[in-house]
């Protein structure tokens, strides 16, 4: 759900709406897998076990991402309960290019039980793109509690940063050029997993 | 939607939209840190031209949540008692700068005008209108039942649902009230099938074009359509002559045909939630038992009122600005 300046939103991109025929495929379902699986070994490693996390999924996209994450670290770590580890975390209300945009439907905020005080948060995205999407998480997350630490998963990091944020686990780093567009289907919302790129002179 | 000032300007994709929005914006205000940073920078101003304690309240609260600017200006003591004109008045607020006015005057049609003349580059919303409109009131009205009524009783996700198949009655003084022109209209796009209860004298002329059905008794219609909602409407003195106005002969036959009481409030079903629109005159069209009963959502309606107006607002200002031109710098 990243944007950057006239570039067309990932992810405000409604649900079971068909990409460009002429659309390339980059992940298949296969690779899709095996990237949030590798993700979620890497989680488990950075903070030597699974205590204390939480997993908070960015709407629309990020969510479905942020919930399979959870259930492949319960099913690898002992004692860890998929349903306490994921939310969902809408920035909508702190984006800023509210106004370049028509108005934006707003998603849905859900907090674990245990809540974020003192929790790592990873947040979850499909893309990673200009940075300000994250940027109004962090911003989003702060009025809700105080993290420990925030660490930032991404399925696809396309580059082109606008602003100075890194991901620290990334699904699959894809050099694009900013006249194209990377669509992330999922199953949960648009009946099939993918990436593709679109667009651009090629 | 550049404006709001009728219910009747809403359809139903986008009234749910409102009351969608509405959702998510109630779910931020039990939060710890209620305020959010969305409409920064912006400048509400509250033009009230008649009495209001909630509706300016929660225009306000509302306004202020989502971090902008309010203004708040009242005809009391202002320049309006001189003498000033609502043009006048409307060109010194868009000389401030107002992306949005929130107006609340005794004259039918003064929202309309203001959005309509090209005094103003600002959304137009409007907080009531003489006789005529109280849209926001309709979508807090509408948000409550919704709440209650529809998803199992408020434990299922409503988002995206109408109010299809449900039973509102609306009790009293219809004739005065904008409340219920906005609600009967709203209630309506939204799938309600709306009853208006009121003596002979406060319905109004050409009601029969309304999407409703009138009724001149109460207990009849309590007891016949079993209504999932009973909304009663404050009896408006300050707009009648007298005390009753020779509309009805005396507060208390009033009362004996249209308020509600204890018994009429046990012939409801258990699910049937009372409404009020505020303010209330306990002991005129309800007594404090129905006020202060559990199946009374009253003050819930104020609350709901909060995070309806805040829909709106986000809906209105936070979005491309497509009308606004604004002027270069040199």
């Amino acid at each position: 759900m990243s944007s950057g300046t006239g570039a067309p939103i990932d992810g405000a991109r409604p649900a079971g709406t068909a990409p460009s025929p002429d659309a390339t495929v980059v992940l298949g379902a296969a690779e899709i897998g095996r990237a949030l699986t590798r993700i979620a070994h890497e989680i488990l490693e950075r903070n030597k076990g699974g205590a204390d996390l939480v997993l908070l999924g960015i709407p629309t996209r990020g969510q479905p991402l942020a919930q399979r994450l959870a259930q492949r670290l319960a099913e690898v770590e002992p004692g860890l309960e998929a349903v306490d580890l994921v939310g969902s975390l809408d920035v909508t209300m702190h984006r800023d290019d509210l106004a370049q945009h028509p108005t934006r439907t707003i998603g849905r905020t859900v907090l674990p039980d245990g809540g974020i005080d003192g929790k790592v948060v990873v947040l979850v995205d499909d893309v990673l793109y200009s940075g300000r999407t994250i940027r109004a998480a962090l911003d989003a997350l702060s009025d809700l509690g105080r993290p420990r630490a925030v660490q930032l998963a991404a399925l696809v990091d396309r580059g082109h940063r606008e602003l100075p944020i890194r991901a620290d686990y990334v699904g699959k780093n894809l050099p694009t050029s900013t006249s194209e567009r990377v669509s992330v289907l999922l199953a949960e919302t648009d009946g099939q997993d993918a990436v593709l790129i679109s667009g651009g002179a090629r | 939607m550049k404006h709001l000032l009728s219910a009747q300007d809403l359809d139903r994709a986008t009234a749910i939209r409102v009351l969608d929005t509405a959702g998510q914006m109630a779910a931020t205000q039990s939060r710890e840190i209620k305020k959010l940073p969305t409409l920064r920078g912006r400048t509400v101003v509250n033009l009230f031209f008649e009495d209001s304690t909630r509706t300016r309240i929660s225009f306000e609260t509302a306004a202020k949540r989502l971090s902008a600017d309010v203004i708040n200006f009242s005809a009391k003591g202002s320049s309006v008692s001189k003498g000033e004109s609502l043009k006048d008045t409307a060109q010194t607020l868009q000389a401030m700068g107002a992306d949005a006015v929130v107006i609340r005057h005794h004259a039918s049609g003064a929202p309309h005008m203001l959005a309509h003349s090209g005094w103003t580059d600002g959304a137009v919303v409007n907080a009531g209108d003489g006789t005529h409109q109280h849209p926001t009131q309709a979508l807090l009205d509408a948000y409550t039942i919704r709440r209650h009524l529809v998803g199992d009783g408020g434990r299922a996700d409503v988002t995206g649902r109408d109010l299809d198949g449900l039973r509102v009655v609306i009790v009293g003084d219809v004739l005065h009230s904008r409340v219920a022109r906005s609600n009967v209209q709203l209630l309506h796009t939204l799938g309600a099938q709306v009853t208006l209860v009121a003596p002979p004298t406060l319905v109004p002329v050409g009601v029969e074009a309304w999407p409703a059905r009138v009724s001149y008794d109460l207990d009849a219609v309590l007891a016949d359509e079993q209504p999932d909602a009973v909304m009663m409407l404050r009896v408006q003195r300050e707009r009648m002559s007298t005390a009753g106005g020779g509309f009805f002969p005396s507060p208390v036959e009033y009362s004996r045909g249209y308020g509600l009481d204890g018994r009429r409030l046990r012939a409801l079903a258990d699910h049937a939630i009372v409404m009020h629109p505020g303010p209330m005159n306990r002991g005129l069209e309800i007594s404090a038992e129905a006020a202060d009963s559990p199946r009374a959502v009253i003050v819930e309606q104020v609350a709901n009122g909060v995070a309806v107006r805040m829909a709106v607002l986000y809906m209105l200002l936070a979005g491309e600005q497509t009308t606004n031109v604004k002027v270069e710098a040199a």
